[in-house]
């Protein structure tokens, strides 16, 4: 039906509905809105003009009125989604970047491989409930060899390579004097682990003047040597993560009794026999025993009462093993080229 | 301890190969570090007898020889050696024999005469290093036999590492008792029947220091044939053990060593001036020795003397003056006991080794010395012929080791072990070690052999019982053992924590060693001495670090030379400093960066490390022993000087007034010296600073809001910023929730020897909202005091 008031109520609403569909962006779809809907717009000036229609014709003029109204409010909103919908588009697109650049910041360091070895090493043991004890490094020789039975020119002692100062200082050639330490200042029973940086003087293409070991001390009243290799057999498996063939070498410590040296089937060629293993199939990297009766004797422990065992690991070794590295020299040259391969 | 495989087979031969043999050994804990074949791979070879040595027409130098090898015609053989002579037997090699190095024998013309093979010398045989011509064959060699198979050369030579506790083992019948026992097979002892005396010639011996000599045996030999030469098979047997061929009389007192383990000398009689003394030197006395070394002794050495001094290095050496020589027809044969006690770090005092020493040290059998001579004069008088005296067997029964019994209970046998082991593998094992066993309640009583002297306790025979029976026998028990877990506190510092804090800050570890370079680290630390080894590896690993610095600057320039500009490193560890009380070693962590804070990177400026940027390190790291607290809290950095440092940007780290670190910038002058590109940045903290934690302590949280407000103010510039915000703390009182300092500035507006720091204040009250008055009032009171103390002034 088409309008009869003649106002020209259908013209302006078709005129706005262009106007709005010609809108190109959220601000002049704005100034279309107030020129035909605002305060002073045309449409509300139509509004304002219901009064001159005789009476009879107002109702209907001012329906026709409302309807144009709404139906530019509904043109208007929808022609605004459109546009919004545009400008969010357009923004995302400006906005795009090139997520294969580098992230910015503080790249991380890394550990040293022996810190990162000896930290594995330590959370097994924790785990098995050994407590994390420390030595001084410049030790009595009293400490590092008298209280473990190697007394002055025992042959033992002159194969130890030891760094002195003066007759009674020396820096310690094992962390075994940690066990004294401890069976010296606790009662048993004891369940501990020393790791640490030893020295021995010797340097060439496989040794290095100082490197680190982890002692480990158990006493208690029932502990055995199946006691003993138990807990390195689940030590080395795990820190090998694999199931290892074992091998218990009767050897000799002069602090322990029975003493064995613990090789492995060789990580490198499983046992077949290659350079690493020098063609034997077995790796040697631990020694270990019953701790001897002297050395408690020593420390004032009851060797009638309590047994212990004790074992020692050298931690460059086992990081050579488990990382590739074929130069032991490595780790104290500290080239960062090297380093940053263990990060 | 080197040794023939088939040596060892004639005292104990199990039947298994000699690669099991070998593993044998190293599972029963004697060692094998390498088996080598006894000769290199030869065939071809055989045992000839040269019946005609002509000289060869052409050639002073060469003899054409008539060798017959077997029934068949005998061979024409050209030979070069000066030694051959008609009616020896030598070997030879046949055509088509291949030598050592792959040579071949084949039909030659030599100068126009035909030669149908090689007469060998012990060189060509892979058999000497060096020899003078061929190598002639004693008269029972079979001609025609093959020389290989003859002389045994198919043959190992087993070298076994021995641990110093197994000097019995340092000889064929200590190793022979223990592969019998292993292989639970016989033994066959050498039966050394006793030589008995042809003349009365006795050679008067005293024991002036008994204890440290308890048996003295010796013996007379006269006439022995000064010409005679050591038999080949002993000489085989030698070089398979790793001895030179010497003299006869030194040949067969080194072959029963390596037998029977017994180290024996040889005297020249006619030299010995009256008696034997065994005898402690006297301070000054000299002797030189056999290997030409004129030494002085101390009077803390054992020493064999006659009438006119020491003739030998108790033990260890002979002395030359009495040194058996080529025209020696007379000996004395000594066969002695000594104390390990007095032996052990003497040979090494005088910068010897020898193979006496060895097992004087570790210890010899003390019942041997005279079945050592008995088989010594045996084996001379077979070489070199003479006549013996009576053995004379001067001993100090009181000093001789008295070998005690062992009570050895089954019961600690299986706890110690983890493993039932039946009684009678127990007596078995230990019988067939050598021991004597009786049996007692619950064990026996085990009197082990004079030979073994690491059996001292229960536990050392329980070990051989393990050892024989087989270490793999035990078995593997995971019943784990009491757990001693003593829980560490909760606010402990951990170690591992700041490592991790430092790597995660872009800091690489290093481990460096704990001794340095004198030199460097005197311009590190000059002030402090260090601790000096006394037997360093190389002058620049010869002091003790007394700060990680020296090792962290060593690495710098170490990393820069190789191209690796950026360093930012840090280590943990122990630096050793003299104290009032004594050496201290104390556990620090230390860093060093030099060049710039981040890696190079697109989208923002390189900036370069610098004391405020390694500060922020430091105190994150510092903040580890101050959980809960505002960063840093009891900690001060102070103005400080340290010869290392420049003067105006380094700081003392304090920890409630006691200093516990150091950090700044290397000194420009020190950088230069060490080629270092870029400006060093340093800090070394004591982790006992750190391991003081503080549990964190709850305080409820304010429902009000806080309010900031901002301040500029200018002070001088050597004003302390500091001091500066105590003194805001201590005006503010408990309002001042936070305090930041948003900017310092310097120049422009600003006098000149002045700076502005711009503040923010932030405050808040626990039960109330603050009033606008209340801040205005707070506001004051800083600004009064900034004024009073510092001569402040609000920036325009």
């Amino acid at each position: 039906m088409p309008e009869q008031t003649g106002l020209g109520i259908d013209a302006l609403r078709a005129a706005a509905l262009a106007a709005i569909d010609g809108a190109a962006d959220p601000a002049q779809l704005d100034q279309v809105r107030v020129r035909f809907l605002g305060k002073s717009g045309e449409l509300t000036a139509l509004l304002k003009q219901l009064g001159t229609l005789p009476k009879e014709e107002r109702p209907a003029a001012g329906q026709w009125i409302n309807q144009a109204k709404d139906a530019l409010q509904q043109a208007l909103d929808a022609r605004k989604a459109v546009l919004d919908q545009a400008a969010l588009a357009a923004r995302l697109g400006a906005e795009c970047i090139d997520v294969t650049l580098p992230g910015r910041g503080r790249q991380s360091g890394g550990l040293h491989p022996v810190t990162r070895t000896l930290r594995r090493i330590e959370r097994l043991f924790a785990n098995a409930g050994f407590a994390m004890v420390e030595g001084p490094e410049v030790e009595s020789t009293y400490h590092n060899f008298e209280a473990l039975n190697i007394p002055e020119h025992h042959p033992a002692r002159a194969m130890h390579d030891t760094f002195y100062f003066d007759a009674d200082r020396l820096l310690r050639t094992h962390t075994s004097p940690v066990q004294i330490r401890v069976m010296t200042e606790q009662a048993p029973p004891l369940k501990v682990i020393a790791p640490g940086r030893v020295y021995r003087c010797d340097s060439d293409l496989t040794h290095t003047p100082m490197f680190h070991q982890v002692e480990g001390l158990l006493v208690d009243e029932q502990v055995s040597f199946a006691d003993l290799k138990g807990v390195l057999y689940d030590f080395l498996s795990s820190f090998f993560e694999r199931d290892l063939k074992l091998r218990f070498r009767p050897s000799y410590f002069p602090f322990t009794e029975p003493s064995a040296e613990v090789d492995i089937q060789c990580v490198m060629c499983g046992g077949a026999g290659c350079r690493v293993c020098k063609h034997t199939g077995w790796l040697e990297v631990l020694g270990c025993g019953m701790v001897y009766p002297e050395v408690f004797r020593h420390v004032g422990i009851d060797p009638d009462r309590y047994l212990g065992y004790a074992f020692g690991m050298g931690v460059e070794r086992l990081a050579m093993l488990r990382y590739g590295i074929d130069d032991i020299r490595l780790y104290f040259e500290n080239d960062l080229r090297f380093l940053r391969q263990f990060a | 301890m080197r040794f023939s495989e088939s040596w060892l087979r004639e005292w104990v031969n199990p039947p298994v190969d000699s690669r099991t043999l070998a593993d044998q050994l190293s599972m029963a804990g004697l060692e094998v570090d390498s088996a080598t074949a006894a000769a290199p791979a030869f065939h071809g070879v055989l045992v000839g007898l040269v019946t005609q040595v002509e000289p060869h027409p052409d050639a002073a130098k060469l003899r054409v020889c008539t060798v017959e090898v077997a029934a068949a015609a005998p061979l024409q053989v050209i030979c070069g050696a000066a030694n051959v002579a008609a009616g020896q037997r030598v070997p030879v090699a046949t055509i088509g024999a291949v030598l050592p190095g792959d040579v071949k024998i084949k039909r030659a013309k030599l100068r126009g005469v035909e030669s149908f093979g090689m007469i060998c010398s012990a060189v060509e045989l892979g058999l000497a290093e060096t020899s003078s011509g061929i190598l002639p064959l004693p008269m029972e060699a079979p001609i025609g036999a093959d020389f290989r198979a003859w002389l045994g050369l198919d043959d190992l030579c087993i070298e076994v590492d021995l641990t110093p506790d197994r000097g019995d083992c340092l000889s064929i019948a200590g190793l022979a008792r223990e592969v019998a026992a292993i292989n639970r097979t016989d033994l066959t002892p050498l039966a050394a029947a006793a030589v008995a005396p042809a003349i009365d010639a006795h050679f008067p011996v005293r024991l002036e220091a008994p204890a440290a000599c308890p048996r003295y045996a010796c013996r007379i030999i006269r006439g022995i044939d000064p010409s005679a030469e050591t038999p080949l098979w002993m000489r085989e047997r030698l070089r398979r053990g790793g001895v030179r061929s010497i003299s006869p009389v030194v040949d067969v007192t080194n072959y029963v060593m390596l037998e029977l383990g017994q180290p024996m000398h040889g005297f020249d009689l006619g030299r010995l001036d009256r008696e034997i003394r065994v005898r402690l030197a006297e301070a000054g006395e000299q002797l030189t020795l056999l290997n030409g070394d004129a030494i002085v002794l101390r009077p803390d050495t054992l020493v064999i003397a006659d009438a006119a001094g020491p003739v030998a290095l108790a033990g260890i050496m002979g002395g030359s003056r009495t040194a058996v020589a080529d025209e020696t027809r007379d000996i004395l044969l000594e066969s002695a006991y000594f104390a390990p006690a007095q032996i052990a770090g003497k040979a090494r005092a005088y910068g010897l080794h020898t193979d006496s020493s060895h097992r004087f040290e570790r210890g010899v059998d003390p019942g041997l010395q005279v079945q050592a001579i008995e088989r010594a004069t045996r084996l001379l008088l077979d070489c070199v012929g003479g006549q013996p005296g009576p053995v004379v067997n001067v001993l100090a029964p009181d000093h001789l080791p008295q070998r005690a019994p062992l009570t050895l209970r089954t019961a600690r046998c299986t706890q110690i072990l983890g493993l039932e082991i039946p009684a009678e593998t127990i007596v078995d094992v230990l019988a067939r070690l050598g021991m004597d066993l009786e049996a007692v309640a619950g064990g026996w009583r085990v009197t082990p052999p004079t030979a073994r002297f690491d059996l001292i306790h229960e536990v050392d025979l329980i070990a051989d019982v393990g050892r024989i029976h087989g270490y793999e026998r035990i078995p593997v028990s995971h019943t784990s053992s009491a757990a001693v877990t003593k829980g560490t506190p909760e606010a402990a510092f951990e170690l591992d924590r700041a490592r991790l804090l430092l790597v995660d800050r872009g800091f690489q570890e290093v481990i460096t060693y704990s001794f340095v370079s004198p030199e460097l680290q005197a311009r590190i630390e000059p002030g402090l001495e260090p601790l000096v080894l006394a037997n360093p590896i190389s002058a620049d690993l010869s002091v003790m670090r007394l700060s990680l610095w020296t090792g962290l600057l060593h690495t710098a320039r170490y990393n820069q030379a190789r191209q690796q500009e950026r360093v930012r490193i840090f280590e943990t560890g122990l630096r050793f400093r003299p104290g009032l009380d004594g050496l201290r070693q104390e556990a620090v962590i230390g860093g060093l960066v030099i060049g710039s804070v981040d890696a190079e990177q697109w989208g923002q400026p390189t900036c370069p490390a610098d004391f405020f940027t390694l500060k922020a390190d430091v105190e994150a790291l510092l903040a580890l022993g101050t959980v809960g607290g505002v960063a840093g809290s009891s900690f001060r950095f102070v103005p400080a000087s340290h010869p290392a440092l420049h003067p105006g940007q380094s700081a003392l780290i304090e920890r409630d007034g006691h200093p516990v670190g150091l950090m700044g910038m290397l000194h420009p002058s020190l950088a230069a010296g060490l080629d270092l590109h870029g400006d060093a940045f340093l800090f070394e903290v004591e982790q006992a600073a750190l391991g003081v934690g503080i549990l964190p302590r709850f305080t409820p949280i304010s429902r009000f809001p806080a309010i900031r407000r901002d301040l500029a103010i200018v002070v001088d510039a050597a004003v302390a910023f500091g001091d500066v915000a105590a003194c805001i703390r201590a005006a503010a009182s408990e309002l001042l929730r936070d305090l930041v300092l948003f900017d310092v500035y310097a120049g422009g507006n600003i006098d000149s020897g002045r700076k502005s720091l711009a503040l923010g204040l932030i405050l808040q009250a626990s039960s109330q909202t603050l009033t606008d008055q209340t801040v205005d009032e707070a506001l004051a009171r800083v600004l009064d005091r900034l004024v009073s103390e510092f001569g402040a002034r609000l920036r325009d």
